[in-house]
């Protein structure tokens, strides 16, 4: 472990000189789940490096060996149909590249998918980050307060968030802290953060999503627990509680600052998490768990809750 | 909406009406041409009724060049509103609707086309047959693409552009504007002719092949225009019912993919990439034929392991329909999901690499010369390397979340497509040239092109991995000053202009070479090995006057340098079919549809519907068995091509 840290930090110098003084986003991760996808990515480079150096020598050696103007004029090259040890070897290399490539890959996509490794015994900050045209909706529900446009997360602990639309595909990315995962409608994606750094990053929505998609972004803070705690605090003493009116202009295209609110839409307007299993923030409908995947209930299924909205 | 409402466009601007005049002044320039040079009954009996593989061939070529400028002047300006911060060059919606027909363009209607060139052009005559299996099914083909492609580019002229990407992802597609009617309507009506080429290929190839040609001494380029075509006819029927689905959310109120009532954003989001993925093999399989030919003729040697080369053909096009889900990895499919399509994917990178080792090889123990074919061919190997390493990367699922969407991605597929597709396209077009018009594109020009070609790629291409890497997302139209984004951003114009003043060189090098390049070549001149040298330039249209019998891929070679004999016995009557008018004239109704369909004009709509049934229903009834090649004649054109 220590050794493939040392290897990553000389990469990372590498990379760094390469390419100017600040390091590159993606290559700068501030908490556990962007550090492996960063290790992940300079391992790839380093293998890649190697093939690419592989064939630009072989093919610098042919040319120039075999030029025409390097041989006798009458000079006839031979039939040759091919080699099966040549070719084993030109098969193998790249077999066992992609087989350990494919371990690489497969162990860190159930890394990604679960709860970031070291903070297992946490419990996770839960938060909805939902979508509309062009803005993102953070939803606090254990705080009970709901942001717009920005995002203020605790170190040192999981973020869990619960990602979904109001509108097209998004993909809610915050690259120092961890890959992107769509944000789609009528289905709650989730996906595992966490930050081990205070500060300020960068975070937007990664998929095109029409006229606005270029400022669809937010700013992230990571703070320390007790500030977060504090910040929370502060919202609540201080902040216009989110109405289903004030939540439905807030869903209007066009681009918004920040904002702030007491209470969340999910109060009124709840995540579409029906698919989703073992969830503590569903809607109390069991019975369309059984419905799942099939569109035809599914439409039935939000006509109810619908209904029992309006009641 | 008003009448005339509809067809206005929704966000014009000072381009899109310089544009529309120009346009306006071409059309007007053509036409009063064509009338003073009394050419309208040329241009009617020897290329609009044509069902002669060749010309359908070279009309394919002119529309797939028009179509790369077009897709060419999109690309310069997404680089010229990216190459500074906060630019205002474009608005958001005009850059939206440049990144979207830019890339539908390129795709469907500049590579398609430009690799069905070479497949009319190229493959009746490298297995030795006097045309493809359905003549007049290839003309229809070719004239569905062509109006598909029309009507796809007057959409910002008329109405407005599709503005939602060239992957169009409902729910974002699902507007008021016509943009994606436009998208959903021109793509299937090109689609069809693209679906019918395939089957008219697939059935060329299987049964027409000359004497002696079994498949597995069929040319490398046959070859992969073989699978190509298998993939064709299993992916397209797939965009077909999307298209449709999509159409009729569109006009007739359907909900496949809207947000309530059941639709599934994501169903669409999976049949598109079910065909999108096998559609990338469709264009780069040829292009690996071509420079199999290329690479070969000019190393003076057989292909290294033709075998393999099969094999790795065939592994490909079956795994190219089971890795679609990567372009979804970021969708919350699950680790496991996650896992197998990493894995397919990362697959592919064997057989591709079975193929660029055997390419190395082909060049050793040859004599290698650097004509600008295969300089082209030269420059492709390390350049697509890069690009295919990076596709590994991009298939490791975990760390494609970082990757997804952003220019990474973009500068991948912009260098395995570029160096993969284009420069294959553009080496092919200076090898075929001479085949095709009997004079050489000028060599010296043709060098320049590729390097500045190859110059402008690296430098356009190699910042977007930096700056994705840094955060920039795909189809931001812009981006403020502490992104610092700009410089790289900059260096990706002043690479993508290098490119451009290559692609204009080009023409100058057509323009050059049309009034100055020696007339008096032989039919051989690059001392090549295929078939398809082994008969006159210009070709007569019956292609060869005795059908060759063959013994190896390698026909001619053998014919020119082991004294095997390709032509026995003597000539016969040759059978050939006749041309027809109905193919244009179906697909000009067919345009007419399209366009009644976008703006909803049911009348018209009704009407052009009945008129494509009237055309079936009288090509159902027509008694037409092709006329005969008399052995007076065959002998006569033989004679004066041998003189000549």
């Amino acid at each position: 472990m220590k050794l493939k840290l040392a290897l990553f930090a000389v990469m990372m110098f590498g990379l760094t000189v390469l390419t100017g003084c600040e390091p590159l986003t993606v290559l700068d991760p501030k908490g556990p789940m962007a550090e492996r996808l960063a290790s992940d990515i300079m391992l790839t480079m380093l293998m890649m490096a190697g093939i690419v150096i592989a064939v630009f020598a072989m093919l610098l050696f042919m040319l120039v060996k075999y030029r025409a103007s390097n041989q006798p004029a009458d000079y006839e090259p031979p039939h040759i149909e091919g080699n099966p040890w040549v070719e084993g070897i030109l098969v193998g290399i790249p077999i066992i590249i992609v087989a350990i490539l494919s371990v690489v890959s497969v162990q860190s996509n159930y890394i990604v998918e679960s709860a970031p490794t070291g903070y297992e015994d946490k419990e996770p900050l839960v938060v909805y980050a939902s979508s509309s045209d062009w803005k993102w909706h953070f939803s606090y529900p254990e705080e009970g307060i709901e942001t717009v446009n920005y995002l203020y997360v605790p170190t040192d602990r999981p973020l869990e968030f619960r990602l979904y639309s109001h509108g097209p595909i998004t993909s809610f990315w915050i690259p120092q802290l961890g890959g992107q995962k769509y944000a789609m409608n009528a289905h709650v994606t989730t996906l595992h953060l966490a930050a081990d750094v205070e500060g300020e990053y960068m975070g937007r929505n990664a998929n095109f999503s029409g006229e606005g998609f270029a400022e669809n972004k937010f700013d992230v803070t990571a703070m320390s627990q007790e500030e977060f705690d504090e910040w929370v605090d502060e919202v609540k003493d201080t902040a216009d509680p989110l109405t289903e009116k004030k939540f439905e202009e807030l869903l209007e295209p066009g681009h918004l600052g920040r904002m702030t609110f007491t209470g969340t839409h999910l109060e009124f307007s709840p995540a579409p998490e029906h698919h989703e299993k073992g969830d503590k923030y569903k809607d109390g409908h069991e019975d369309k768990k059984k419905h799942d995947n099939h569109s035809a209930s599914k439409k039935e299924s939000s006509e109810k809750e619908h209904m029992n909205h309006n009641e | 909406m008003e009448f005339f409402e509809r067809f206005a466009i929704p966000h014009p601007s000072i381009a899109i009406y310089a544009s529309m005049v120009a346009a306006g002044l071409t059309l007007i320039a053509v036409l009063a041409g064509l009338t003073y040079f009394k050419k309208w009954g040329y241009l009617w009996r020897e290329w609009i009724t044509t069902v002669d593989h060749k010309r359908i061939g070279i009309m394919y070529l002119i529309s797939a060049l028009l179509m790369l400028f077009r897709g060419g002047v999109d690309a310069i300006m997404m680089r010229a509103q990216l190459a500074v911060p906060d630019n205002k060059l474009l608005d958001s919606q005009h850059y939206n609707e440049i990144f979207t027909t830019h890339g539908v363009v390129m795709i469907l209607f500049m590579a398609m086309p430009f690799i069905i060139f070479f497949m009319n052009f190229v493959i009746p005559l490298q297995i030795g047959a006097r045309d493809v299996a359905f003549p007049r099914l290839n003309a229809l083909s070719f004239w569905l693409f062509f109006m598909g492609a029309m009507l796809f580019n007057i959409s910002f002229m008329v109405g407005g552009s599709p503005d939602a990407g060239w992957t169009s992802y409902f729910p974002l597609a699902d507007t008021d504007s016509v943009g994606t009617n436009y998208y959903m309507i021109a793509i299937q009506i090109a689609g069809i002719g693209t679906l019918m080429t395939g089957i008219n290929f697939m059935t060329t190839i299987l049964k027409m092949r000359a004497p002696g040609m079994t498949l597995m001494k069929m040319p490398m380029f046959t070859w992969s225009a073989f699978i190509a075509n298998v993939i064709i006819v299993f992916a397209f029927p797939v965009l077909t019912v999307a298209l449709a689905f999509g159409t009729m959310d569109q006009l007739f109120g359907t909900q496949f993919f809207t947000l309530d009532n059941g639709g599934m954003a994501m169903l669409w989001a999976n049949l598109f990439w079910v065909w999108g993925h096998p559609e990338v093999y469709i264009l780069i399989l040829p292009a690996f034929g071509i420079y199999s030919e290329i690479i070969s003729t000019f190393s003076k040697r057989n292909l290294y392991g033709y075998k393999s080369m099969v094999a790795s053909m065939v592994l490909i096009s079956v795994l190219s329909f089971v890795v679609w889900a990567h372009h979804f990895f970021t969708m919350g499919q699950g680790a496991m999901a996650n896992s197998i399509f990493s894995i397919t994917t990362m697959a592919i990178a064997v057989p591709t690499g079975v193929k660029i080792f055997n390419w190395i090889l082909t060049l050793w123990k040859g004599k290698i010369e650097f004509t600008t074919p295969m300089l082209y061919s030269i420059l492709f190997i390390p350049l697509f390397t890069l690009g295919g390493v990076t596709g590994v990367m991009l298939a490791m699922s975990a760390a494609d979340y970082q990757y997804h969407n952003t220019m990474f991605l973009v500068a991948h597929f912009h260098n395995v497509i570029i160096p993969g597709v284009v420069f294959a396209m553009l080496a092919g077009l200076t090898y075929y040239w001479p085949k095709m018009f009997g004079f050489m594109l000028n060599e010296r020009i043709g060098k320049w092109t590729a390097w500045l070609l190859s110059i402008g790629f690296l430098l356009a291409f190699m910042p977007m991995y930096v700056t994705g890497l840094d955060g920039q997302a795909r189809r931001m139209y812009t981006y403020s000053e502490s992104t610092g984004f700009g410089p790289m951003n900059m260096v990706s114009f002043v690479g993508a202009a290098i490119m451009a003043i290559g692609f204009v060189l080009i023409v100058y090098n057509i323009y050059y070479s049309v009034r100055y390049a020696s007339r008096d070549i032989s039919a051989d001149p690059w001392d090549a090995r295929t078939l398809e040298w082994a008969t006159h330039t210009p070709v007569p249209h019956y292609n060869f006057a005795i059908t060759p019998e063959v013994a190896s891929s390698e026909a001619y070679w053998d014919y020119k340098k082991k004294n095997h004999e390709l032509y026995k016995g003597d000539y016969e009557k040759i059978h050939m079919p006749n041309n027809s008018g109905i193919p244009f004239v179906m697909s000009c109704i067919f345009f007419g549809w399209g366009f009644s369909l976008i703006f909803s004009l049911w009348i018209p709509a009704i009407i052009t519907t009945i008129g494509i049934f009237v055309c079936m229903t009288l090509r159902s009834f027509e008694k037409d068995h092709g006329h005969y090649v008399s052995v007076k004649e065959i002998e006569d054109t033989e004679s004066e091509l041998r003189g000549a």
